[in-house]
């Protein structure tokens, strides 16, 4: 298995999709291919960074509710 | 800790004083969610004045969608949905900008097969020197230069945590085409950000 080939799959092998043998396969080429295990680990560093950046919660305030949005809302309602 | 069935009780009242046209219900509706669906709309969407319309719009199709609510969710999950949906159409109706293409995030290959720029690891220190903030802010930046298609895909999987099969119905692409679309954008967003945090060479 090639680094390409390991590296276009990875979504498979970090959602534990793979079975057996194939799974295998990675697992001895992550063992001994450190820029492709250091891929592996900065692939999932980003998805949580990710999840992190955006999320709510956690130090991040959810965004003021302008009360000039909650009343055009309200009118709109009104309107029909 | 919240009372779980305390607050499903909450919301059946709710919902009883919606459907009988309660007026402080409305407001009350818009109160409690709005801030969550606004917090919502910005991850979609990328400008403020965007997400304050969106969130309008929102509200309105839930408003006249109230009867059609059997209550069988939390309301803050059907009002999740209807955000995440009007948003989706506002992307589609934008006429679309020349973008970076995808192709220029995504790792390159030797004929071998090896990475052409090989991975390091990530130093803490790097994360360590950064504000909370500031951390935040990069990531953001990054998410924020992702081709859209791509972009969209990142933000419904991994930020809204829709299923593939959701986010293949809701983009009207192939739950194959999602995880392929995913893979790329996290690929892509792994490259932006190996900018700031790779490993120095001494």
């Amino acid at each position: 298995m090639t680094c390409r080939e390991l590296i276009e799959f990875l979504i498979d092998y970090d959602s534990g999709e793979l079975d057996g043998d194939v799974r295998a396969e990675f697992e001895r080429h992550l063992g001994t291919c450190p820029p492709c295990l250091a891929y592996l680990d900065t692939y999932r560093r980003t998805v949580q960074l990710g999840r992190e950046a955006l999320a709510d919660g956690d130090g991040a305030a959810l965004p003021e509710m302008p009360e000039e949005l909650v009343r055009a809302i309200l009118a709109a309602r009104a309107q029909r | 800790m919240p009372d779980r069935a305390a607050d499903r009780d909450d919301e059946a009242k709710l919902l009883e004083r919606l459907r009988a046209g309660d007026d402080a219900a409305y407001e009350e509706l818009v109160r409690r969610y709005g801030a969550r669906m606004l917090a919502v709309a910005q991850r979609m969407l990328r400008n403020r004045e965007d997400a304050r319309e969106i969130v309008q719009e929102a509200y309105l199709s839930a408003f006249r969608a109230i009867h059609r609510f059997a209550g069988g969710s939390r309301i803050s999950t059907w009002l999740h949905r209807i955000v995440v949906n009007a948003a989706l159409m506002r992307l589609r109706s934008r006429r679309r900008k020349p973008e970076e293409s995808i192709e220029d995030l995504l790792p390159a290959f030797l004929p071998d097969g090896h990475q052409a720029t090989p991975a390091t690891p990530w130093t803490e220190t790097a994360f360590e020197q950064m504000e909370r903030a500031e951390l935040r802010q990069t990531v953001r930046e990054a998410i924020a230069r992702l081709p859209e298609g791509y972009r969209i895909v990142l933000v419904l999987r991994d930020i809204e945590g829709f299923d593939t099969e959701e986010t293949g119905r809701m983009l009207e692409i192939t739950p194959s085409a999602v995880k392929t679309r995913l893979h790329r954008a996290r690929q892509a967003l792994r490259t932006l950000l190996d900018l700031h945090f790779r490993e120095a060479v001494a």
